[in-house]
This record gives structure tokens, C-alpha cells and sequence, in this order.
């Protein structure tokens, strides 16, 4: 079986395209490849949606912890606090229960119970807490100086956080916000690894991985093709949150823009 | 556990409640709290040693050393998560019964290696097919250690050189003034000074290593999380004395109890450490404090 035949019958069998069943011994170089690849599909996704997704609660959550309102205030602490204060792998774990509880009580549940919505689910507000977090502290150095000038326009209200308050913040929550992207994809990792059960072995990436080295007790194959497509991954989110930070900093010159510096982080 | 409790099916609520939390399970799970603890405790300084060796390496003049401590530093930062702790424990496994088996048996003829498998003669095994229970057990809790302390160390030691560059070039030129040789300059001034601005990355470190314990069980070790579905799923009376339905989500809140309760004690034990720190540094926060006993 030639390597083209392989990607066409492998590529998409993450996503349920192509063949069944998953090769059960010789396990070529090409098929290793092919069937990770395939799995990375999964982890795109649920970065991807989560993250964009997360991105709106994150704001009205580090919103709603800067406010003076107690209302407003503490429901968004306690989110943050529940979120980034259990492990990611409980957090799995109980949602998957969660919802199967959920289950029996309206069909509405059902397809919480899958990956592909109830993993996502969890993700979105793991990613909101992390972001909340790290949105509230640059919301808090936004300089005195930029919000008196707004104040002095005139502006104020909605108009004032539109066009002062949330693109300073973004400007400096940037660079942070971009490791939390790059976490968030390796955490991704972790969907099918907990709680939620890989329906018809259609798993991400680190699934294949585990598969193949349980099967050949080699992990020096696998889990290098594992790490090679995370860090392509970790380049191509790299490049575009570059594009959207030099979007941010545009008006400013350029020795006073933040670079982006990369501080990979571990298990959330 | 309790004397009444040798017939489960005639007691009243709580002390069915009290005689099912003492069974002989029960007690392997709070057994296993103390594993995660320990695990902590001896974790913590490891990987604090390793990062500071990776990072004094990294800050060497001598120049393998230096390329030695930020390649360490790089390349287990670099490779994503838990992938790292799925294939350091075969590694570390396989790398330990290689070299055994080149000491141990010099005269096997056969390739380790043979396809798929991965084969070594029995005496090189590890640990011993025929060890105590015990002796595997520590061994997994071992291999653990070294493998959260290796990628824990890589952590810290990017923390300890970003602090080391951060104390001011100042006070190291101070010292040399003083006519202090390098090594003086390096644990009388620098190390003294490094650890304030040390302390935020490590204590963001220290929130991920306990969160990231639940993943103990992949490398052998049987953790929380592991008791939590063993013992919450359904029990029927064919199996044992104490039937109950799916509890598996009040193990796993109880779990979710102990690890925030956890970082709220740690953050305000951090708050305190910095604190402390921060007294007497030429910092904003430093300054702070000066200003408020004044």
C-alpha cells in the first residue's frame, strides 16, 4: 500500500471519512504520520472554537471583576477561582458526568454527552477564566493618562470603552493572551485522555499517539510525529496573534510596541 | 472499621455513611491523598534544585555547560504537555532496563529491539518480576518524581534566569567594586536578591504542578482520581457489602474541593512568602512597604 493510499484512506478518519478500522500491525512510518495528522484535526477544532468563543465571556468576565458592583463582582470571581483553580483533567472528568447526569433528564442533554459539544463546553470556560484573568490585569494598567484624555473628549459609557478601554486592554493583554492561545491548544490534548469517551476510536492527536505506542512499545515514534505537529501548530498561532498584535500596535512607534514572548506553560 | 459495622443492610444512614467511608478502598484513596502530598513535598525542592542547576549552567562561562543548561531548559519547554509525561515514563523505563541489561547481561546474542518489542533478559528487569509489592510500588512513585522534577526543573529554571538577569546590574558591579570574586558576587548577592523577582514565576509553577498531580496515574502511580472512578462507580450487591448507584460525581466534587481548597491556601501562603521577600528590595514593592510602617 503506497503512502497516497494510506492519506486517502487515514486523512480524515478522525472526522469519519475513509476507513474503519485502524490498522492493527506493521504500522508504517506513513500510516503513524497520517493517522496523528488526522487527529490533529480534532485538536484544531476545539482550540479554534473555544478560543474565539472564550474570547467574548473573557471580556464580559474580567469586565464584571473590575466592576465596583458586588452583583457583578463576585459571581465573576468565583467563576475565574472555580476555573483556574482545579486541574483541567477534573474539570473533564466532572463535566462529562455533569452532563450525563443531565442526560436523563431532557433529551435536550444528548449531545452534550459527545465530544465534540460537552469537551468543548469545558473548554470554553477553562480558556474564559484563564483569559479573564490575564484581561483584568491589563485592564488594570491601562494608563491613568489615556482614560483622563477620554474623559476630557467627552467620551464616555459604551463610546468610551469601545474606542479607549477595551483596545488598550487587548493592546496590553496581548502577548499574554497569546501563550494562553498556545496552552489552550495543548490542552486540547487532554479531551479524549478524561472523561469523554473517543466514539469509534475518531480521537485527537495525543489518541493515535497513545494507540501506536501501546501497540509497538516504542514511544520514540509516535510521540516525536506528536510533538513535531503541536509545535507546526504552536508556529502557525504564533504568526497569526503576531499579525493581530502588530494590528494593535499600529499607531505607536515602533521601539515602544510589546513583543510577543513566548513563555510555554504546562498543564493547566 | 467500627464494631457495628458487620452488617451493613440493618444500619441507619450516617453510620452506613461512617462504615462505608472506612473500608478497606476507602482507605487506599486517603492513603493516596498522602502519595499526592508527598509527591508535592518532594517534588518542589527537586525540580527547584534541577532549575537552579539549569539555570547556573545556562549563566556558565564555560561554554558546553552553558549550551547544556539552555538546551535542557528549551527542549522540555519546548514539546507540549502531557505528551512529555506519556513518553518520559517509557523512556526513562526503557533507558533504565538498557543500561541494566548491558551491565547485567553481557552475553545475550539476541537484538533488544525485535520489531515492535522491546526485550531484555529477566535479571535486567525493573524492578524484579519476583520484588515485593512494595518495591514496585516506590519504584513507580520514583519514576514519577524524576519525571515531574525533570519537567518541572526545565520550568524553573527559565523562571531562576529570568530573575537572575532581572537583579540590577548595579548591585553585582557594587560587589565587584568590593572587590568580591565571582562565586562571592554570585551566592552573596545574587542568589540573596534573585528570589523576589523569582517568586511570581515559580509560584504560578507551583499552582500548575498541583494541578497537574491528576495526571500521576499515567505514569503509574495510583492517585486521587484513580480511587474516585474506581470507587464511585456503580456498586451492586453481587460485588460487595455497601451497593450504591453511579456516585462517581461526589468523588469527583469532593476532588474538585480538596483542589481549590488547596490553592487558596497556597495563595495566601505565597501572598505571605512575597511578602516577606519583598522586604528591604530596592522594588516598587519594597518601597511600598517601607513607606507604610514609616
Amino acid at each position: 500500500m503506497s503512502c497516497l493510499q494510506t492519506i486517502q484512506d487515514y486523512g480524515l478518519r478522525a472526522v469519519g471519512i475513509g476507513e474503519r478500522l485502524l490498522p492493527r500491525d506493521n504500522f508504517t512510518l506513513c500510516e503513524q504520520f497520517t493517522l496523528i495528522g488526522s487527529g490533529m484535526i480534532w485538536n484544531i477544532y476545539f482550540g479554534l472554537f473555544a478560543l474565539c468563543m472564550g474570547f467574548f465571556l473573557a471580556t464580559a468576565l474580567a469586565l464584571g471583576k473590575a466592576s465596583p458592583r458586588a452583583l457583578l463582582r463576585i459571581p465573576a470571581e468565583w467563576f475565574i477561582f472555580l476555573f483556574r483553580g482545579s486541574p483541567l483533567f477534573i474539570q473533564f472528568f466532572f463535566g462529562y458526568f455533569l452532563f450525563l447526569n443531565l442526560k436523563s433528564v431532557s433529551p435536550f442533554f444528548d449531545p452534550f454527552t459527545a465530544a465534540w459539544l460537552g469537551a468543548l463546553v469545558v473548554l470554553f470556560c477553562n480558556t474564559a477564566a484563564y483569559s479573564a484573568e490575564i484581561f483584568y490585569g491589563a485592564l488594570l494598567s491601562i494608563p491613568k493618562g489615556d482614560i483622563e484624555a477620554a474623559d476630557a473628549y467627552g467620551m464616555s459609557g459604551w463610546g468610551r470603552f469601545k474606542r479607549v478601554i477595551w483596545p488598550t486592554m487587548l493592546r496590553l493583554a496581548w502577548p499574554a493572551y497569546t501563550n494562553e492561545a498556545i496552552f489552550l491548544f495543548h490542552a486540547t490534548a487532554l479531551v479524549f485522555f478524561s472523561g469523554f469517551p473517543a466514539w469509534q476510536q475518531r480521537g485527537d492527536a495525543l489518541y493515535y499517539a497513545n494507540y501506536f505506542a501501546d501497540k509497538t512499545f516504542n514511544p520514540f515514534v509516535p510521540y516525536p510525529i506528536l510533538a513535531l505537529y503541536f509545535i507546526l501548530l504552536t508556529l502557525a498561532v504564533v504568526g497569526v496573534f503576531g499579525l493581530v498584535n502588530a494590528r494593535l500596535n499600529r499607531h505607536l512607534p515602533q521601539d515602544k510596541r510589546r513583543k510577543i514572548r513566548l513563555r510555554p506553560n504546562l498543564i493547566r | 472499621m467500627f464494631s457495628f459495622c458487620t452488617d451493613p443492610s440493618t444500619l441507619p444512614d450516617w453510620q452506613w455513611m461512617a462504615c462505608y467511608l472506612t473500608t478497606g478502598k476507602h482507605m487506599s484513596i486517603y492513603y493516596s491523598v498522602f502519595t499526592v502530598l508527598l509527591l508535592l513535598a518532594i517534588t518542589a525542592p527537586t525540580a527547584l534544585a534541577f532549575g537552579f542547576g539549569g539555570a547556573s549552567a545556562a549563566r556558565s562561562d564555560i561554554a558546553p555547560l552553558r549550551w547544556f543548561g539552555k538546551s535542557y531548559i528549551a527542549l522540555v519547554r519546548g514539546v507540549p504537555d502531557i505528551a512529555i509525561f506519556l513518553f518520559f515514563v517509557i523512556a526513562l523505563d526503557q533507558g533504565i532496563e538498557y543500561l541494566r541489561h548491558k551491565l547485567l547481561c553481557p552475553d545475550w546474542s539476541e537484538p533488544i529491539r525485535q520489531g515492535n518489542d522491546f526485550v531484555v533478559c529477566q535479571a535486567a528487569k525493573m524492578p524484579l518480576g519476583n520484588a515485593p509489592q512494595w518495591v514496585h510500588e516506590s519504584y513507580g512513585f520514583a519514576v514519577a518524581v524524576l519525571t515531574f522534577s525533570i519537567v518541572f526543573g526545565a520550568f524553573a529554571g527559565n523562571v531562576l534566569f529570568g530573575a537572575m538577569r532581572a537583579v540590577p546590574r548595579a548591585q553585582l558591579e557594587t560587589a565587584e567594586a568590593y572587590g568580591m570574586s565571582r562565586r562571592q558576587t554570585f551566592w552573596r548577592v545574587l542568589v540573596p536578591q534573585m528570589w523576589v523577582y523569582a517568586l511570581p514565576g515559580l509560584s504560578n509553577l507551583w499552582m500548575v504542578l498541583i494541578k497537574s498531580t491528576p495526571l500521576l496515574f499515567l505514569l503509574g502511580v495510583e492517585d486521587i482520581v484513580y480511587w474516585a472512578r474506581e470507587l464511585g462507580g456503580t456498586k451492586t450487591p453481587r460485588f460487595t457489602d455497601y451497593p450504591h448507584g453511579d456516585w462517581r460525581m461526589w468523588y469527583f466534587l469532593a476532588l474538585l474541593v480538596f483542589y481549590l481548597a488547596f490553592t487558596r491556601v497556597s495563595e495566601v501562603v505565597l501572598a505571605r512568602v512575597m511578602a516577606r521577600l519583598t522586604r528591604g528590595q530596592a522594588t516598587a514593592g519594597g518601597e511600598a512597604q517601607r513607606k507604610a510602617t514609616a
